[in-house]
């Protein structure tokens, strides 16, 4: 792999850029591999890095319905922090936070990962109670996080409007070392890292059937053949029930259309990114300009990955309420992304009841944050044939068990 | 130079003049001119400045479509950035200036990208900027920022209004060209429900410029003519200024409606949102003329054959006062013969096709104009403005042939159907070969809760450019709506358009087919975000293959015009850089809106006071006037405490303490929902529905219940009073009203729909006044109307009676730990009934008391709080309310959950009380730690507080906490972490710190 660097695109510049190679091969399928990842998003990809950085496996193929990193690697609003409150989900966070800040240097990728700070707003007595509980934890937890007060948030952005007649601005959580990354970036950089190490990115190459003898996985049929493997590791968010159903077994996991939307670009006038739960909404300012937000999940199960307006409305009326100014912005593109929700919208990273299958899902609205930490504990788990400390927890039996790791009190909005 | 032309202008009226800025500059135009048209009659032919590079930019399209140019509109309280010059209509006093640039728009620093602009190809910034790793965030990404953006940040307060619409119709027609108004009429005439929006001003679309015979009258009699029709008929609304913005499924439409951006000094909303149900949908939206990728494609004087063309007829400016035309199909011919008939000059026509002798080329060579056919454009000449072009083979690799002076270039490269509506909904898209374009696949469209298709495209929409044929296909479209919309129709006939044969198009994506790198390097796709031949090569060549991997390496379309005139051009390259069937590459997805909508016409109404409804309970006045501090609880506000003056908050919620302890408090309740359930299964449902046995308590009593959710955590918790044999009253917390009642509602309707259960929500019917302290019973005696002694009422029985003449309903029950009567009266009474307890409480010492107050007694009395005890992860069985658990009952909602292995461990965290060593008061959330670390290096923990408090009464710290098998370790020490890393020592004590035994409630 050539090295990407400034001298690198000087050098390349004088002739035109015609040196550059793929970032990525496009080979075809062999016909085995030690592990096949189904699904090459950011955590597919993640996981398949670590296996080949951590592990040492590098004969491994990530396979791809469409193109990588198109589900919700590539649709979400690229928020990352760990101000988790839940002892595992702010391992699992904060362990992917740390791995996001060296990200650039260690896949030689600019992921453009930036700690801009992010602050979640309490807005009511009760919000102010939850958020001191989770700066408590987080002490505990080893993540840096702090409460302030509202004029500490009138600091930090100057756009918000702290004293609005509804819900005024009483305070809140703020993670400075959080912030937002390149989404497609993430994918692409692991991309080409895996690709480098021999794995082979096999894009437009749908599962059809996971093939399984005497209750162990053999391989799986794909549109592009059948291809055998050792083991299996199934990654693909919103469309994890139809792969699992593919395994032989089900998973409590719904499939809802998460909402998003950007603004036309503007000059900077918001460094940080800002959650309000209570108003159901968050917003940042991407590096283009574009106010980036986000808001709400549909109320009911699909799988389309299409807008729908009614969340669109609920929150840009949210954040009309929380930054006046950007009533005369405009709205200049939505999207939706299917998300898996889990019971307790904490992640599954498990072993199943097919031996060799093993099931990375569940991040619900949060996974891009989760990304590297998800495919480090995910290697973990499939090189192992065991989960280490950061997956064991999230087993897809802690709901028959009754051992929810639930988030639902850090928060109250989709993320 | 682009001037007014001393005629023609078929939109201005040069009697009513207009004066307006730009940059600092007073400029003229007339009423009906756009922004962009009065630019280009003042010859301001560079507007603005590209994203990338900072090149400079000029008008390049006449409607929605434009890239370019983009300003700062307005001032103050109605500043907007980005607005598109092309789609602002002309205003007196409108104020603009020019963007992303610094100092000037003529001497732009950022310029100097643009000699970068060979070490900036695509993707550059994911390549470099990673060293040294702090530089990204507080050098290079600031620098990034700043440099990128377009309009500035609105800093004031908009000073507009919006509103929504909500609109029901069988049929809306998008788009008021021949072809929308075709569809309309036929509509119409079925006697449907009609709705037919045209985005811009002006009805007609190309027809009218294009001087299209319809029915043998001029196009612009017959748009006339067809509009008076619509609007005589009662059935069809006609709306101007009205954009479809985005198809939904099951038939909703958003549109989005302008109505004083051109009006500004008139009152009413700016714009307007309507939200549409429709059974069918016609978008006759027309298509979008594509440039041409050929060098220096970008200067400002570069502009779509068609732009020029509409420039000339509609408003009487022109562009330059030599155009050549360069183009790959016979319309662009058009635009040639309307400047020559406009006495300007027009140097030549090239045209990239090697033949084709249609009527029209025949009509510009009688002109006595130059046409080059098989030729291209090696290069546009000129330093911020065209002043020329250097012609060249197309077939060549750019070798120039001839040099030709000029101001001005129309292009055309073909047109591309507008499908956005289409495609938003998951319609699907054919490649058209012969025209070279995309249209909508009638066989694939996007199909409605029946299964049925609902929506149908019409026109040039439909890939038919020639006007005869889209009229008839308006003609059949229109009929069908009406008929899939359930009107009636009848035989007509669809009329009959008279335009030219026309040549075919010779797909021409590049000029030079065989350009050098140096070329494609400066042939622009995407005019706004500087994406150019050469980078979307270049990403084919790194692997980025997927049409959605070339765009988001590139950026190409995802500007502020969404590609809409670069992407058709994009994806052919990419196409022929991977060498494959452009159908094969396919397109990116649609996305609404059409074009960017206002963040405030979604936003509607609802914004400050209105943002979400305040919900005020009848008494909210007297705390408004009685220093009530508020505090949102959902919808409502409650009085956090009352505030006399000189007092602090905290001083105010000691004294509510110690007064209602000592002689007599009032806590407006009227927040707590109130359900009614009723019905012969009510009981049976109740027993679901609660923890505890409701079907056996007693009319006249009342019981605490507790609610749990399917996986067994407790969701809310209330009394429960049963009214008479099939009527019970349940409480519920003040946030969980609606949510309970939806609650019970979704278990009656999806899952024991066969049982015999109404619920209704009656918490707004009744004002409800907690009367507590020792004095209660004293007040209602005095005020009487009913025996509210202790052996009339005794505690948790209810009563109804009348109160000082007022009907009420008595509950006895405490929340407090005092003598307390909880008292019900209609709402209308609520405000006279409150006044009454005052007056009659003064001797009494009676002080109404706030949220805080009553969150301070119940947890000196050890009373559990939803949402502080619990938080979505906690089982009554960690609150020790085992009691309240019936063990009688078959099952309960969350029965089962709570048998689970790890919900049935005795080693949980539990409920117990807390006192600091020191009487200090315990940090709100703060967790007990134990040694060690767990496997994850985080701290080992062993509980955390849920409610702690300074206690007035008790004077000194008292808080509540979940504690790992806490009810075994009273009297032990634990230390809890504050945020400062220091600890505080805490006994594990019972959590009742006040009237153990309850002696005084239940006197």
């Amino acid at each position: 792999m050539k090295r990407y660097s400034v001298f690198a695109v000087a050098r390349e510049a004088l002739r035109y850029h015609s040196g550059w190679e793929r970032a990525w091969a496009s080979p075809e399928p062999k016909k085995k591999y030690d592990v096949i990842i189904i699904g090459a998003g950011g955590h597919g990809l993640a996981t398949a890095y670590y296996l080949g950085k951590n592990f040492g496996i590098t004969n491994v193929a990530i396979i791809e319905k469409g193109w990588l990193g198109g589900g919700n690697t590539g649709r979400n609003t690229t928020i990352i922090r760990s101000n988790y409150l839940q002892d595992p989900s702010a391992a699992i966070y904060e362990k992917a936070r740390s791995l996001y800040e060296t990200m650039s240097q260690d896949l030689n990728y600019n992921v453009m990962y930036s700690p801009r700070g992010v602050m979640m707003l309490a807005q009511t007595q009760h919000e102010i109670r939850g958020y001191q509980r989770t700066a408590h934890a987080n002490a505990l937890q080893g993540v840096k996080t702090e409460f302030i007060g509202p004029e500490r948030v009138k600091e930090l952005v100057p756009i918000i409007n702290i004293s609005g007649p509804r819900y005024p601005v009483l305070g809140a959580l703020w993670q400075d070392r959080a912030g937002t990354a390149r989404h497609d970036a993430v994918a692409w950089g692991y991309a080409r890292a895996c690709s480098d190490m021999g794995m082979d990115v096999i894009q437009k190459c749908e599962v059809t059937a996971i093939r399984r003898e005497g209750g162990k996985v053999v391989g799986v049929t794909t549109t592009r053949g059948d291809i055998d493997c050792n083991k299996l590791g199934v990654v693909v968010a919103g469309h994890t029930g139809v792969v699992a159903d593919m395994a032989g077994f089900r998973l409590p996991i719904e499939s809802v259309a998460l909402q998003a939307l950007v603004s036309e670009p503007i000059k900077p006038c918001m460094d940080v990114v800002v959650m309000a739960n209570t108003v159901h909404g968050y917003m940042s300012q991407s590096d283009k300009g574009e106010m980036v937000i986000g808001g709400g999940a549909d109320g009911y199960n699909n799988y389309t990955q299409r807008g729908s307006f009614h969340h669109i409305e609920e929150t840009v009326r949210a954040l009309v309420e929380t930054f006046p100014m950007i009533s005369r912005l405009k709205m200049l593109r939505q999207w939706g992304g299917i998300v898996d929700m889990t019971g307790d919208r904490s992640p599954i990273i498990s072993k199943t009841p097919v031996e060799n299958v093993f099931i990375n899902c569940g991040w619900g609205t949060g996974g891009f944050k989760a990304i590297p930490g998800s495919g480090w504990a995910m290697a973990e788990l499939i090189a192992k044939g065991e989960p280490g400390p950061l997956a064991e927890e999230f087993s897809m039996w802690r709901f028959r068990e009754g051992k929810f790791i639930d988030e639902s009190v850090a928060a109250g909005v989709a993320h | 130079m682009s001037t007014r032309l001393s005629s023609g202008g078929r939109l201005v009226n040069k009697d009513k003049p207009v004066e307006f800025q730009f940059n600092g500059k007073r400029l003229k135009g007339y009423e009906g001119d756009t922004l962009a048209s009065a630019l280009l009659a003042n010859d301001q032919m560079l507007v603005g400045r590209s994203f990338k590079y900072h090149r400079p930019r000029g008008i390049v399209a006449s409607g929605a479509e434009e890239p370019n140019a983009l300003v700062n509109l307005g001032q103050g309280g109605k500043f907007e950035p980005n607005q598109r010059v092309t789609t602002t209509e002309l205003f007196d006093g409108l104020y603009a200036t020019s963007q992303n640039h610094w100092p000037t728009l003529e001497f732009d620093i950022g310029a100097i990208n643009t000699y970068l602009a060979r070490f900036l190809p695509a993707g550059f910034y994911y390549k470099m900027f990673m060293f040294p790793r702090p530089f990204w965030k507080h050098v290079y990404e600031p620098f990034i920022r700043q440099s990128a953006g377009l309009g500035k940040a609105p800093k004031d307060r908009d000073a507009d209004t919006y509103e929504h619409f909500y609109a029901f119709y069988d049929v809306v027609v998008i788009g008021g060209g021949i072809a929308g108004l075709t569809a309309a009429l036929e509509a119409g005439k079925s006697g449907a429900r009609v709705l037919v929006m045209e985005q811009t001003a002006a009805w007609g679309g190309r027809a009218v410029v294009d001087g299209v015979e319809i029915d043998g009258q001029a196009a612009e009699e017959w748009v006339a003519a067809s509009v008076e029709a619509l609007q005589a008929m009662e059935n069809v609304e006609i709306r101007t200024r009205l954009m479809g913005a985005g198809v939904y499924d099951h038939g909703y439409l958003l549109a989005y409606e302008r109505l004083r951006d051109h009006l500004p000094e008139e009152k009413g909303p700016r714009h307007r949102l309507w939200r549409i149900r429709t059974k069918q949908i016609v978008t006759a939206t027309g298509a979008i003329e594509r440039p041409i990728s050929f060098a220096g494609n970008d200067l400002p004087g570069v502009m779509l054959a068609s732009a020029v063309r509409d420039y000339v007829v509609n408003w009487g400016v022109s562009i330059g006062d030599r155009t050549v035309v360069v183009t790959n199909n016979d319309d662009a011919y058009r635009t040639a013969i309307v400047l020559k008939e406009a006495g300007l000059d027009v140097p030549a026509i090239i045209d990239a096709r090697q033949g084709g002798a249609g009527a029209l080329m025949d009509e510009a060579r009688g002109l006595g104009i130059r046409v080059e056919t098989g030729k291209a454009i090696a290069k546009v000449k000129g330093k911020g403005r065209v002043t020329g072009v250097a012609i060249c083979a197309q077939a060549g690799q750019g070798g120039v042939l001839d040099e030709i002076a000029c101001d001005c270039v129309a292009m055309s490269g073909g047109w591309s159907p507008v499908v956005h509506l289409w495609s938003h909904c998951g319609g699907k898209l054919k490649w058209d070969d012969a025209q070279a374009m995309f249209r909508p696949d009638p066989a694939k469209a996007p199909k409605g809760a029946s299964g049925e298709a609902f929506v149908i495209t019409a026109g040039i929409a439909n890939g038919h450019l020639r006007s005869a044929d889209a009229l008839v296909d308006a003609f059949e479209a229109g009929r069908s709506a009406a008929k899939a919309a359930g009107g009636k129709v009848k035989a007509g006939k669809a009329p009959v358009a008279a335009d030219a044969d026309e040549a075919t198009l010779e797909a021409i994506w590049l000029m030079p087919q065989g350009a050098s790198i140096k070329l494609r390097m400066k042939a622009w796709l995407d005019f706004q975000n500087d994406v150019k031949v050469s980078d979307v090569q270049l990403a084919a060549r790194e692997g980025f293959e997927s049409v959605e991997h070339a765009k988001r390496y590139t950026t190409l379309g995802m500007a502020t015009d969404q590609g809409k005139l670069s992407n058709i051009n994009g994806l052919a390259i990419l196409s022929d850089a991977l060498d494959q069937p452009i159908p094969q590459t396919g397109t990116t997805t649609f996305r609404p809106p059409y074009t960017p909508i206002s963040m405030g016409a979604i936003a509607g109404e609802a914004r400050d006071e209105l943002f979400q409804p305040i919900r005020r309970t009848p008494m909210y006045q007297w705390h408004e006037a009685n220093g009530a501090d508020f505090e949102p609880v959902g919808h409502w506000r409650r009085p956090y405490a009352f505030v006399r003056s000189g007092e602090s908050v905290h001083d105010a919620v000691n004294r509510e303490v110690m007064n209602t302890r000592e002689k007599l408090g009032l806590l407006d309740a009227s927040t707590l929902g109130k359900l009614i359930v009723k019905g012969p299964d009510a009981g049976k449902f109740l027993d679901m529905m609660y923890t505890n046995m409701m079907s056996t308590l007693p009319v006249g009593k009342c019981r605490y219940g507790l609610m749990c959710n399917e996986n067994g955590f407790l969701s809310d918790d209330g009394v429960v009073a049963r009214i008479n044999e099939d009527t019970w009253l349940c409480h519920t917390t003040t946030g969980g009203a609606d949510r309970i009642h939806a609650w019970m509602e979704d278990w009656l309707q999806c899952e024991w729909w066969d049982w015999k259960v109404y619920v209704a929500n009656v918490t707004e019917q009744y004002a409800q006044v907690a009367v507590v302290g020792p004095n209660a019973r004293k007040v209602l005696e005095k005020i009487g109307g009913m025996d509210v002694s202790k052996e009339a009422i005794p505690f948790m029985q209810w009563a109804d009676g009348e109160l000082g003449g007022i009907k009420a309903r008595v509950y006895r029950i405490s929340f407090s730990g005092e003598l307390s009567y909880e008292i019900a009266v209609p709402a209308s009474q609520g405000r006279a009934f409150w006044d009454m307890l005052l007056e009659a409480g003064e001797e009494f010492g009676v002080m109404p008391y706030g949220t805080e107050c009553l969150h301070i007694m119940r947890a000196e009395k050890g009373f559990i709080m939803i949402g502080d005890e619990t938080d979505g992860t906690v089982i009554p069985q960690d609150l020790n309310l085992n009691w309240a658990i019936s063990k009688k009952k078959e099952d309960y909602l969350g029965k089962r959950a709570q048998e689970r292995s790890h919900m049935a461990d005795p080693n949980r965290w539990k409920l117990v009380g807390l006192e600091t060593l020191d009487g200090s008061v315990l940090p709100d959330g703060a967790y007990a730690v134990a040694p060690g670390l767990n496997s994850n290096g985080q701290r080992n923990t062993i509980g955390r507080v849920t409610s702690t408090y300074h206690s007035p009464t008790l004077n000194k710290g008292i808080a509540m906490g979940l504690v790992h098998n806490g009810p075994d370790r009273m009297g032990d020490v634990i230390e809890f972490r504050k945020v400062d890393g220091t600890t505080v020592k805490a006994r594990i004590v019972d959590q009742v710190f006040y009237d153990k035994d309850g002696e005084k409630q239940n006197v």
